[in-house]
C-alpha cells in the first residue's frame, strides 16, 4: 500500500506546475480571460507539444495511455493556476466519450486531432429543464434515410463558444426522462442548422446555448450504440467528477495557502491577525476540510484504478465532500481576507468562483448525496 | 498509488477472520459484557492474542512484537471492528510499552516488556492533574531525589482503570528551573507502594472507570526513571502522537455505523422504518462520507509512517475528526432510541422492557463526551496543528 506517485507522474505534475509558474501568472490569466475567446490558442499548442492533450488516450491513437492518477496530478495543477484553456471540456469529457463509445474509425479520426491540438470539443448534454439529470433529454434525433435529423436545444455547453466539434446527447427512443433511448452524435459545430449563442461564465470560460433546427446527420455521426448512450455518459461523467475534484482540490490548497500567508503579514491591533486563536482554529478547520477532500479523492482514484470495483459510491461521496469542503474553504478565505477578498484584483475571488462552477458541474453535493443514499439504502 | 491487497495480504485477512471466529467465542463475549468479570475476561483475551503472536502488532520483533506492515495493520483493524472484537487495553501495550523500548534501559526492557506482553501487569496513565489538564506541562506532582529513590507527592486525575492497575506511568516534576516542559521526568510507579491512594470518580454514564490517584511520600526507586531526569516531556510527546492516532477509532466507527443501520431497520415512526426516512438517511450519510474520508486519511498516515515518517500533526487531525465522528454516531443512536434513551442498566430483560439498545445508547452517548476532551482536547489539537502545520 502506498500513495506515492510514479516518476512519470511526478514529471507530469512538475511540467504543469512549471508552466503555471512561468507562463500563467494571475495577471497573464486575466488578459486571457478578457480576450475574445477567453483562451489562448498559443497555450493550447504548448499543451499539445508538452504531451498533456494525449494523457488519457490509448497509445494506438498517439495517446500517453495514462490512468486516473495521471489525470489527477495534472488537474490539480490546472486548478492551482485556474487554467482557462478547455482541457476539461475537450480532453476529459469530449475525449472521454470518444474513448468509451467511439468506433475505431471515429477514434482514429478525432483522437489524433485532439492530441495534436487541432480539435476543440464540447459535450452538449444540458437542457433548460434537465438541471443535473443526465437522462432528461428532449432534443431528438429522428431517422432520416441513412442518417438522422437533430432538433432541440442545449444550454450552458462548456466550451460551446470555441468548440469546432460537438458530441450531442439526443433522444432516439423512449420518454423524456428514460435512461433508455438516448444516443450520442458527433458533429461539426458549424453544421447547417446550428444556431450558437455564446456567453462568458463567472469563471472566465466561454459557454454557449446551441439550437439545432433540422440538422442533418450522416449515419456515421452516431457515436456508440443507438439508444444505449446513458451508461456511457454516466461512466464518463463519473470519471469527469474525479478530474473536477482534483482541480477543486488544487484550488482549495491555493486558497488555504494564500489565506495563511495573508494572516501572517496582515496586521491589525498592532499584531498579525494570524496570531488570533479565533482565526487560527478556523484555518485549522479549513486545513482539515482540504485533507478530508484529498483523502476521498485518493479513495475514488484508487477504486477507479482497480477496475473490478464499482467506484460510483466513492465518487458520489467525493462530490458531496467537494461541495461542503469547497464552500467552507472559499468562504473562510474570503472572510479572512476581509474586504480584499471581495475585490476582483485578488485571485481569492476568482478561485471561489471557479470552485462554485465545479460544484455545479454534474450536480452539487445534494444531488450526489441523493445518489449516494440511493446506493446505500437500496 | 496503490491500495490493492497482495495475495499474502488476502491470506493474512483469512487468517485473522479464522482466528477471531475461533478465539473470540460467545462465552468470552458474554464475560466481557459483565462489569465484575470484565477485568479477567479482557486479560484472558489478551493472552489468546499473545499465544497467537499478535498481542503487539506495532512493536519491533526484537521486543516480542509482530512488526506488521501498514496493510496488515489496516486489515487487522478492519476485521477486528467488523467482528466486534474489543481492542486491547492500550495503557501497557500501546502507551508505556513503546516508551520503554524506545527510551528505557536494558534492565527496564527486560523487567517490564515481557510482563506487558503477557498481560501480567495492568497499567494506567498518570498525566493529568487537578490543576493541569490542557496545560499538561503545568503539572505539579513532585518527585524529589532522596538517596536511591524519588519521593513523590501530589495527585493525578482522570486515571482510567487505576482501580485495576498494578503500575502507573507518571509525568512528575523534578525541577522548577527553566521552561516548565524542561523539569518533567517520566517515572514508573508500583501501585502497591505505600502512600498511593485511589479515589473513584463516578462519571456522567453512572460508571466507575475514572479515578483520582494521590501520592503521599511515595518512594520510587531511581531504577524506575525512564531515560534522563528532566527529559520526560520529550518521551511523553512521542507517545501522545501515537495515542491520538489510535483514539481516532476509525474501524470501530465503521462497526458502530453498521450497528446503527441495523437499529434503524428495527425502529419505526408512524409505521415507517427509520432507515427509510430521508432525513435519517441524510444524517447517516453525512457521517459515513466523513468516515470514508477519514479511513483514507488514516491510511495515508499509516503509509507515511511505514515509509519512515513519524505520526506528527496528522495524528491531531485524526483525533479531531475521529472523535467528532464517534460523537455524531452516538448522537444518532441516542435519537434512534427515542423514549428508551433514558433507561439505566436494569435486570429486566429486553423482552420485558420492550427495547434492546436504549441503555447502551445512553451510556455510549454520555461517556462519549469524553472523547473530544481526553488525549488532549480537540481545541488543544487545533493549537498543535496551527503551530506545527500552519506555522502560526
Amino acid at each position: 500500500m502506498n500513495f506515492d506517485f510514479s516518476e512519470e507522474q511526478v514529471m507530469l505534475r512538475d511540467s504543469v506546475a512549471r508552466f503555471i509558474q512561468d507562463d500563467y501568472s494571475f495577471d497573464a490569466r486575466r488578459k486571457i480571460a478578457a480576450s475574445d475567446t477567453g483562451m489562448s490558442a498559443e497555450h493550447w499548442q504548448t499543451f499539445a507539444e508538452l504531451g498533456w492533450l494525449s494523457v488519457p488516450f490509448a497509445e494506438e491513437h498517439g495517446g500517453f495511455g495514462g490512468g486516473p492518477v495521471d489525470v489527477m496530478v495534472m488537474m490539480e495543477e490546472f486548478g492551482k493556476g485556474m487554467v482557462l484553456e478547455p482541457y476539461f471540456a475537450t480532453v476529459i469529457l469530449f475525449g472521454g466519450l470518444l474513448q468509451r463509445a467511439g468506433s475505431t474509425e471515429q477514434q482514429a479520426t478525432y483522437i489524433p486531432r485532439i492530441v495534436e491540438g487541432n480539435c476543440l470539443g464540447a459535450f452538449a448534454f444540458t437542457e433548460r429543464q434537465s438541471r443535473y439529470e443526465l437522462a432528461d433529454v428532449k432534443t431528438t434525433a429522428t431517422p432520416d434515410g441513412d442518417g438522422f435529423v437533430l432538433n432541440g436545444e442545449k444550454v450552458v455547453v462548456y466550451n460551446g463558444a470555441n468548440a469546432d466539434t460537438l458530441i450531442v446527447a439526443a433522444r432516439t427512443g423512449g420518454e423524456q426522462c428514460d435512461e433508455d433511448g438516448i444516443s450520442l452524435f458527433i458533429l461539426d459545430a458549424g453544421a447547417a442548422g446550428i444556431d450558437r449563442m455564446s456567453y462568458a461564465l463567472m469563471d472566465g470560460q466561454r459557454a454557449a446555448n446551441l439550437v439545432f433546427k433540422d440538422v442533418r446527420l450522416p449515419a456515421d455521426a452516431l457515436l456508440g450504440e443507438k439508444d444505449k448512450a446513458y451508461p456511457v455518459m454516466s461512466w464518463v461523467v463519473l470519471e469527469a467528477c474525479v478530474a473536477l475534484a482534483a482541480e477543486g482540490l488544487g484550488i482549495m490548497g491555493q486558497l488555504n495557502t494564500k489565506t495563511l500567508e495573508y494572516t501572517k503579514q496582515r496586521e491589525q491591533f498592532g499584531v498579525p491577525i494570524g496570531s488570533f486563536q479565533a482565526l487560527q482554529h478556523r484555518m485549522v478547520d479549513t486545513f482539515m476540510s482540504y485533507e478530508q477532500t484529498k483523502s476521498l479523492l485518493y479513495r475514488a482514484v484508487c477504486t477507479l484504478e482497480k477496475e473490478d470495483e464499482d467506484p460510483a459510491r466513492d465518487i458520489h461521496a467525493l462530490k458531496v465532500m467537494l461541495d461542503r469542503a469547497g464552500r467552507h474553504v472559499h468562504s473562510e478565505a474570503i472572510q479572512l481576507h476581509g474586504g480584499m477578498g471581495l475585490t476582483d484584483e485578488m485571485d481569492i475571488a476568482h478561485y471561489a468562483k471557479r470552485l462554485m462552477m465545479i460544484n455545479a458541474t454534474f450536480g452539487d453535493g445534494d444531488h450526489h448525496q441523493a445518489q449516494f443514499n440511493a446506493l446505500s439504502f437500496a | 498509488m496503490d491500495t490493492s491487497f497482495a495475495p499474502e495480504d488476502m491470506a493474512f485477512r483469512d487468517e485473522v477472520r479464522a482466528f477471531f471466529a475461533d478465539a473470540y467465542d460467545d462465552e468470552l463475549r458474554a464475560r466481557l459484557q459483565h462489569p465484575t468479570e470484565y477485568r479477567e475476561a479482557i486479560i484472558d483475551w489478551q493472552r489468546r492474542l499473545y499465544d497467537k503472536g499478535w498481542i503487539a502488532p506495532g512493536w519491533p520483533k526484537e521486543y516480542g512484537g509482530a512488526e506488521w506492515t501498514p496493510t496488515q495493520n489496516f486489515i487487522y483493524e478492519t476485521e477486528r471492528a467488523a467482528a466486534g472484537v474489543r481492542d486491547v487495553i492500550p495503557f501497557g501495550l500501546k502507551m508505556v510499552g513503546p516508551v520503554i523500548y524506545t527510551f528505557g534501559n536494558d534492565e527496564q526492557k527486560a523487567r517490564f516488556l515481557p510482563r506487558i506482553l503477557r498481560s501480567e501487569d495492568w497499567w494506567c496513565q498518570g498525566y493529568s492533574e487537578p490543576g493541569a489538564g490542557s496545560d499538561l506541562a503545568a503539572l505539579k506532582t513532585r518527585a524529589d531525589l532522596d538517596g536511591d529513590a524519588y519521593v513523590v507527592n501530589g495527585a493525578k486525575i482522570w486515571t482510567t482503570y487505576a482501580q485495576h492497575s498494578d503500575w502507573i506511568f507518571c509525568l512528575v516534576r523534578t525541577s522548577n528551573e527553566g521552561k516548565k516542559q524542561q523539569g518533567i521526568s517520566f517515572l514508573l510507579i508500583d501501585m502497591a507502594s505505600e502512600g498511593v491512594k485511589v479515589n473513584p470518580i463516578t462519571t456522567i454514564d453512572n460508571h466507575h472507570s475514572l479515578n483520582e490517584v494521590e501520592f503521599n511520600n511515595v518512594r520510587v526507586p531511581v531504577a524506575n526513571l525512564i531515560g534522563e531526569q528532566d527529559k520526560g516531556w520529550t518521551y511523553a510527546k512521542a507517545l501522545l502522537a501515537h495515542e491520538r492516532t489510535s483514539i481516532a477509532g476509525v474501524a470501530d466507527s465503521r462497526r458502530a455505523l453498521a450497528e446503527l443501520r441495523r437499529f434503524a431497520e428495527q425502529e419505526v415512526n408512524a409505521g415507517k422504518r427509520k432507515i427509510d426516512d430521508p432525513l435519517f438517511q441524510k444524517r447517516l450519510s453525512d457521517i459515513e462520507i466523513e468516515l470514508m474520508a477519514l479511513e483514507y486519511t488514516d491510511l495515508r498516515v499509516l503509509a507515511s509512517v511505514a515509509a519512515g515518517g513519524a505520526p506528527g500533526a496528522e495524528s491531531s487531525l485524526l483525533k479531531i475528526k475521529g472523535t467528532e465522528i464517534q460523537q455524531a454516531i452516538q448522537g444518532l443512536r441516542m435519537d434512534l432510541a427515542g423514549y428508551y434513551q433514558g433507561v439505566l442498566p436494569t435486570d429486566l430483560d429486553p423482552q420485558a422492557l420492550g427495547h434492546e439498545f436504549g441503555s447502551s445508547a445512553r451510556q455510549a452517548y454520555m461517556y462519549g463526551r469524553a472523547a473530544t476532551i481526553y488525549g488532549g482536547s480537540n481545541e488543544v489539537q487545533k493549537n498543535i496543528i496551527a503551530k506545527a502545520v500552519l506555522g502560526l
